[in-house]
């Protein structure tokens, strides 16, 4: 690409063109996530208090409270131990559900901020792509705070603990991208938003895993789980936080399932960008 | 001659079976101001949208700054400044933070893109507006705040399509005192209007547009003159008989439109044109004798009035 573009012209004109976009085609992506930061500013506030204050809530409520009636082996451990990772992965869905869907809606539409950039040497794809980053930054500040919650409730004993940060973080932008997708190609809300809430956030949180083991559902139900990228997310956290027992392939599944439906997700916003603010 | 900044070149783009932009071509000289003048629906924004790099054309040739918009939209997009029609400023944003993030987008430095914020919202007089939340604003310093926002990486040429719709009169000057100054200092502006005053106040040379095509080219005062007259006499008879009296004009004026509401009658002299009408005993209601507009010339081209 290059070569082609320095030998184009010698007018000075376009010359100056050439130099100037350079640094647009390199960067792009991340001028757009420096622009989702600063509005991400705005409600810092926010971001913080449901960073901890919902981690405590539930860590407390579920782990402390609940617990002292479930009197169930779940895989050796304590029920805080167990539903601590789900609660993590979870709260990376809640991050994805909020950042990927009235923002996006807003971007292309009711404050047609995405118009403005594409008026910019900014690519359509860049455009997704920096939305993505910066939820991802958004997203890891969330985790870490959980995770930092979790370890001070002394509920994750493994030592590679950590990892549940990765598996939060793909099993959050694994739903995201595909909601993302799907909010790109939304010309008005007529409520889809509200019934993606309500039909799929909650049913998925419900069914996978979070609170119970999945196989302690009936058969018919448990295919939710299979396909919901929040119990890929949730087993694979089990796993680093307290070495949760599973064959080796099955964890290496969570992991590709979870990457599979990024990549379609990110490849799907982006393919909706270029024909929506192209056209 | 220096080569044009903008060639466009039988230029078509088609939604499906509709053809918005139905073969246009045109070419726009450096620090030239440069205007699309017609009705809603005539492709103006669709044409501007193509030559601002961000909507593909269906077919025909384009090149702006001599590059193509298919192979090198990122490269013609950093030397453009574009105004929208409808403004899409950053509402979770404050004022100067608008500027500040965009000027990112073209790869400016920090410091640099601060300081021309600075000078751009003494530019558009908002200077001390630059703390406040952009929905507090006025929809006059919205645009200002818009067009301070497409000059933040210094273009060589400024789109600005419908800059002063919905804007009221004293706004209008305002503004049109800001893209004055920008002609003067030799930016190239090509915008879109469907106000003839704003046309003749800020073009050099214009296309006249409708259903995708061009209908005519030149300077304000050519198409003045090729397709109108000097003066145009007004004259209302009332609504259901405006054409009905003008039936039985003879021999008034050069040429004369019958509108619903008045009869304009051209001629180059719009008080004898008066005279003679009342002088064969016809009473109307109201007269106006006015210079010819490019409205005019614009009916003439296409039968219609600019705004329906």
């Amino acid at each position: 690409m290059t070569e082609r573009l320095s030998t184009v012209s010698a007018d000075p004109a376009t010359a100056r063109a050439i130099a100037a976009g350079r640094r647009t085609r390199r960067w792009g992506a991340w001028y757009v996530a420096l622009h989702r930061f600063r509005v991400m500013k705005s409600y810092t506030g926010t971001v913080v208090v449901a960073g901890i204050g919902n981690p405590l809530v539930y860590l407390y409520a579920l782990g402390v409270g609940l617990a002292t009636i479930v009197d169930v082996d779940l895989d050796g451990v304590s029920y805080l131990v167990f539903v601590a990772p789900a609660l993590l992965a979870s709260a990376a869905i809640t991050v994805a559900s909020e950042e990927f869907t009235y923002p996006i809606m807003l971007g292309y539409k009711w404050n047609p901020t995405f118009t403005g950039m594409s008026s910019s040497p900014l690519r359509p794809t860049q455009i997704v792509d920096g939305i993505v980053i910066s939820v991802a930054v958004r997203m890891t500040v969330n985790l870490v705070l959980f995770l930092l919650l979790i370890l001070v409730f002394g509920a994750a004993p493994s030592p590679v603990a950590a990892g549940m940060i990765v598996a939060g973080l793909l099993g959050g932008l694994a739903f995201g991208t595909v909601l993302m997708g799907y909010t790109s190609t939304l010309e008005e809300d007529t409520g889809q938003l509200a019934m993606v809430m309500r039909f799929v956030v909650l049913p998925m949180t419900l069914f996978s895993g979070t609170f119970f083991p999945l196989s302690t559902f009936p058969i018919w139900l448990q295919w939710i789980g299979w396909i919901s990228p929040l119990w890929h997310s949730t087993e694979l956290a089990r796993v680093f936080s307290f070495g949760y027992e599973e064959p080796i392939w099955l964890s290496v599944v969570h992991v590709v399932y979870l990457v599979v439906l990024i990549v379609t997700g990110w490849a799907w916003a982006r393919h909706i960008a270029v024909r929506r603010l192209g056209r | 001659m220096p080569a044009p900044v903008i060639v466009a070149q039988d230029l078509v783009k088609r939604y499906g079976e509709f053809a918005a932009v139905d073969g246009i071509s045109f070419e726009v000289a450096p620090g030239e101001s440069f205007g699309l003048l017609g009705p809603n629906g005539a492709g103006k924004s669709t044409t501007m949208r193509m030559v601002g790099a961000v909507s593909t054309r269906t077919s025909g040739d384009l090149a702006i700054l001599g590059l193509d918009p298919d192979t090198h939209g990122p490269e013609i997009r950093s030397q453009l400044g574009v105004v929208p029609q409808a403004d899409n400023l950053d509402a979770e944003l404050r004022v100067r933070e608008n500027l500040l993030v965009y000027g990112r987008y073209f790869g400016m430095p920090g410091r640099l893109v601060a300081k021309r914020a600075d000078e751009l919202l003494a530019f558009a007089q908002l200077e001390d507006k630059g703390k406040a939340k952009v929905d507090s604003l006025s929809g006059g310093m919205k645009r200002r705040l818009t067009i301070a926002r497409a000059l933040i990486n210094d273009p060589r040429v400024l789109l600005l399509d419908e800059p002063t719709t919905g804007l009221d009169p004293q706004a209008r000057h305002i503004l049109w005192d800001r893209l004055f100054r920008l002609k003067e200092q030799g930016t190239t502006l090509l915008l879109t209007t469907h106000y003839m005053d704003e046309a003749e106040q800020l073009c050099d040379r214009l296309v006249v547009v409708d259903k995708g095509a061009i209908m005519a080219e030149g300077t304000p005062a050519e198409l003045i003159r090729r397709y109108s007259s000097r003066e145009v006499l007004e004259v209302r008879f009332g609504s259901d008989r405006n054409s009905e009296v003008a039936e039985r004009f003879t021999g008034v004026g050069d040429r004369m439109e019958v509108l619903p509401d008045r009869v304009l009658v051209y001629s180059d002299d719009g008080e004898a044109e008066l005279v003679r009408i009342t002088d064969a005993g016809f009473r109307p209601i109201t007269s106006l004798v006015r210079r010819s507009s490019l409205e005019d010339v614009f009916l003439r081209l296409t039968g219609r009035s600019l705004i329906e």
